[in-house]
């Protein structure tokens, strides 16, 4: 796989598609832009030669790859290139820190409000800017202080016909319990049983963050608790699109795993907003939505499009009286995970995210739906507006709130 | 995922079929490899510009044009076709501000200094047209792949009076010397002013400014309006080479106004299949991530591009297959002996009909002319016949056809 990813850049004819839409060459001179960083630089690098260290400006949205007519890996191949500059270069203690969000969320949680006053005070945050490179003004989650896994082993999910497993990652389960508990909510309501298997990180930010054996060691561990239900023939949704893309897409495409277990569960993963709109093509989706009277500004975030399923939010939402959803048309919102939380990386982070700010700013609305955890935070730090997933919305419209516990 | 109909191609000829339909209410997916044509090309409309001489006035020129070539796609279409698709497109986009029609092509200079002819214009680049005479100073910018006195060298050999300037406005903390690169810096008030500054004092008041096609994305109705009033001179913009700042505010509009209308789009995805049955596409199958996903709809348009956009591919033993549905090709080379190429780049090359022939309502057919599917429709760069480049009739085509297309399922539907 690795091999034909590189291969694809023999289709490269330097049309130069791909840097007109980069989000983020168009703010920062220190990444010239996907198609000289990738394809073009690519052909010079062997065995032993570093790539220039520019690769590591990419974030990893994968809006190259996407509009490339030429079907070039555009993204992957700079993944694999920053891959290959941390090994030579060894990797930064931050950058092996803000990549294992299991780790800090077991840290974190016991520990919650001492956490979160540290995370809130600006001091400590000078500090760990000084320390670790974190800048201080990066948006960092607060610790939600219990688990969406301790929730979910004391959940009984009504036993119906028909099962699903629920891959919550580790977003929702340190941070946004509440989300998952939503997420599982509107599935019982449409029928379903659904079981949360024991997990741990999918490996994207370690994979994001150029260290391809942790990432591999994580996806190895993730995937074989997932695969016995895959192979069981019990869809896996998600709501976290970046950690199910790399289930579905990057585990193999960018760490180059190929094999049966993998293969399993990619074929099985499903975006919440994927299954739930497959659903409803086929009749079975619930429809009591009560109207809900709100303006919604959405945004599709980058790593949701690598899924190539289009915006299936969109078509949910609009089943939904009286809500009334702007599609937001940015590519980027600038965070690509752990990219923004970087002191050097965060003003990048910020420039890129400026369009989307303007455009949910200009919407006028106080809440604005995004599928991304790390979008929703960078939207909301950027704006200062409410961002929930569009399953919070669903959630409302089908009265759950309001439902008897 | 069910729709009213899906096209496959973001090109011109994909997004005019998209956008036409969903006016009309029709929920429509536009699913496509990447992003087309529209960056590459200039956005001028270019309907005839040669056939065998330079055409002045394309409306005359088609009836006989037609005549003398009936397998060309626009033998498929009344000049009615043209007219309205003109107006749609001009009515649509008011943005950009197209302006011109059927009854005479101007005369824009290309960024190598050849003069070149187009139906229809953007209102930038409106200024430009070299059948007026009169005096032109072309601005440099340091943008690579324009050299503005190349090009108004090359004008004035062609009888022009032209000349240049190069300008050395503050490019600030953005290395980027690409087109887009300067559009983006275009929108700055800060740029403006300083290529006002440089500018001022430096041209005669008959004189005609013609900058590279950079002057803003969004904003560029907008840039072009300050820069002729600051200026006090009519201000054009001639096209670049790739990327093109016109086509990317052409495909930015589209796109949009095919958003708001309730369409979909779906990029990086290719079409590897299909599903057929009654001679009916069924369903197109596209490789989404981990599993493919089939789209079905009543009606489908295949607006995939020739040869250089992959529509159609030549392999390396030289077979030749439409991509999506391996539909049945017109224009082949080889069949009496003839070589696919030859030697001399400047003629008309044996490859350069090739494509998919199509029946009056642009459905795809067999040799013999009979549609291979009721309901698929093609147009653009993927049909038989045309030589766009020689021609002049690359958007023309596009435009043309993607209104037809939609006009026929329009028609099918009701």
């Amino acid at each position: 796989v690795t091999e034909l990813v590189r291969d694809s850049l023999d289709h490269c004819v330097k049309c130069t598609i791909c840097e007109t839409f980069c989000p983020f060459s168009q703010v920062t001179p220190l990444f010239p832009g996907p198609k000289y960083v990738g394809p073009q630089a690519e052909r010079y690098r062997q065995a032993g030669v570093s790539p220039d260290a520019s690769v590591d400006y990419c974030s990893g949205c994968g809006i190259c790859t996407q509009v490339c007519p030429h079907d070039v890996k555009i993204a992957e191949i700079n993944a694999q290139a920053r891959a290959q500059l941390w090994e030579d270069r060894g990797i930064p203690l931050r950058n092996q820190l803000i990549a294992r969000p299991s780790v800090l969320g077991r840290l974190g949680t016991p520990v919650a409000p001492l956490a979160n006053w540290a995370l809130r005070e600006p001091l400590a945050r000078a500090l760990a800017q000084r320390l670790i490179g974190i800048h201080h003004e990066a948006p960092m989650p607060l610790f939600a202080g219990r688990t969406f896994q301790r929730w979910a082993r004391k959940h009984r999910s009504p036993t119906t016909d028909r099962s699903v497993v629920y891959f919550h990652a580790c977003g929702t389960n340190y941070y946004e319990p509440g989300v998952g508990e939503m997420v599982v909510a509107v599935l019982e309501h449409n029928g379903y049983h659904v079981v949360v298997p024991p997990q741990d990180c999918c490996g994207l930010p370690l994979q994001s963050n150029g260290n391809f054996d942790a990432a591999r060691k994580y996806n190895r561990r993730l995937v074989a608790n997932l695969a016995p239900h895959a192979r069981d023939g019990l869809p896996i949704v998600s709501n976290s699109t970046s950690c199910s893309l790399m289930l579905k897409r990057e585990a193999r495409e960018i760490l180059g795993v190929e094999d049966d277990e993998l293969k399993a569960v990619s074929e099985a993963t499903y975006d919440l907003c994927e299954f739930l709109l497959l659903l409803h093509e086929r009749g079975e989706l619930k429809t009591d939505f009560r109207p809900l009277p709100l303006t919604v500004p959405y945004h599709a975030p980058c790593q949701q499009q690598g899924h190539g399923i289009g915006k299936p939010a969109l078509d949910l939402l609009a089943l939904i009286p009286d809500l009334r959803v702007i599609e937001l048309d940015v590519d980027c919102c600038g965070i690509a995970g752990t990219y923004g939380l970087k002191k050097e990386k965060y003003g990048i982070s910020m420039a890129v995210g400026e369009r989307l700010f303007r455009d949910v700013r200009a919407s006028g609305a106080n809440l604005a739906a995004c599928d991304s955890e790390t979008c929703r935070w960078q939207i909301s730090h950027g704006t200062g507006i409410g961002a929930v997933h569009p399953v919070e919305l669903l959630y409302r419209a089908y009265g759950l709130d309001r439902a008897p516990a | 995922m069910t729709y009213d109909a899906v096209v496959i191609g973001a090109g011109l000829a994909g997004l005019t079929a998209a956008l036409r339909l969903a006016d009309e209410g029709r929920r429509v997916l536009v699913v496509a490899r990447g992003v087309g044509s529209t960056h590459l090309a200039p956005a001028t409309i270019d309907v005839l510009g040669f056939a065998g001489e330079r055409v002045e006035r394309p409306a005359e020129a088609l009836p006989t044009f037609v005549d003398s070539h009936p397998g060309h796609p626009y033998a498929r279409l009344s000049v009615e076709h043209f007219a309205a698709g003109i107006e749609w497109f001009k009515a649509r986009l008011p943005g950009l501000g197209y302006r011109g029609g059927l009854e005479e092509n101007v005369l824009l200079p290309t960024a190598v200094g050849v003069a070149k002819p187009s139906a229809v214009v953007p209102e930038t680049m409106a200024a430009g047209d070299l059948r007026a005479g009169g005096r032109f100073v072309f601005v440099g910018l340091g943008l690579k792949d324009f050299y503005p006195a190349y090009l108004a060298d090359n004008l004035g050999q062609a009888g022009a009076s032209a000349r240049a300037i190069e300008l050395t406005p503050p490019r600030g903390a953005q290395t980027d010397v690409s087109s887009v690169g300067f559009a983006r810096r275009f929108e700055q008030p800060a740029f403006r002013d300083a290529v006002v500054r440089e500018l001022a004092g430096h041209t005669e008041p008959d004189e005609r400014i013609g900058f590279p096609a950079v002057l803003g994305l969004e904003r560029v109705g907008e840039v072009w309006r300050e820069l002729e009033a600051r200026l006090e001179r009519q201000v054009f913009e001639v096209p670049t080479l790739p990327p093109s700042v016109s086509g990317i505010r052409l495909f930015e509009a589209m796109t949009a106004a095919l958003r708001r209308a309730g369409g979909r789009i779906l990029l990086g995805q290719s079409v590897v299949g299909a599903e057929t049955g009654n001679g009916r596409i069924e369903g197109v199958v596209a490789q989404a991530a981990a599993r493919p996903t089939t789209y079905r709809a009543p009606s489908f348009v295949l607006a995939t591009g020739g040869l250089a956009a992959g529509g159609i591919h030549v392999d390396s033993y030289g077979k030749i297959r439409e991509t999506v549905f391996d539909l049945a090709l017109a224009g082949l080379p080889g069949a009496n002996g003839r070589p696919p190429f030859l030697p001399t780049y400047f003629v008309e090359q044996p490859l350069d009909r090739l494509g998919v022939p199509v029946d009056d309502q642009l459905r795809p057919t067999d040799i013999d002319g009979r549609p291979l599917f009721e309901n698929l429709h093609a147009a653009g760069a993927t049909l038989a016949g045309a030589v766009p480049w020689r021609e002049a009739s690359g958007n023309g085509l596009s435009l043309a056809t993607g209104y037809a297309a939609a006009g026929a399922i329009l028609e099918n539907m009701s």
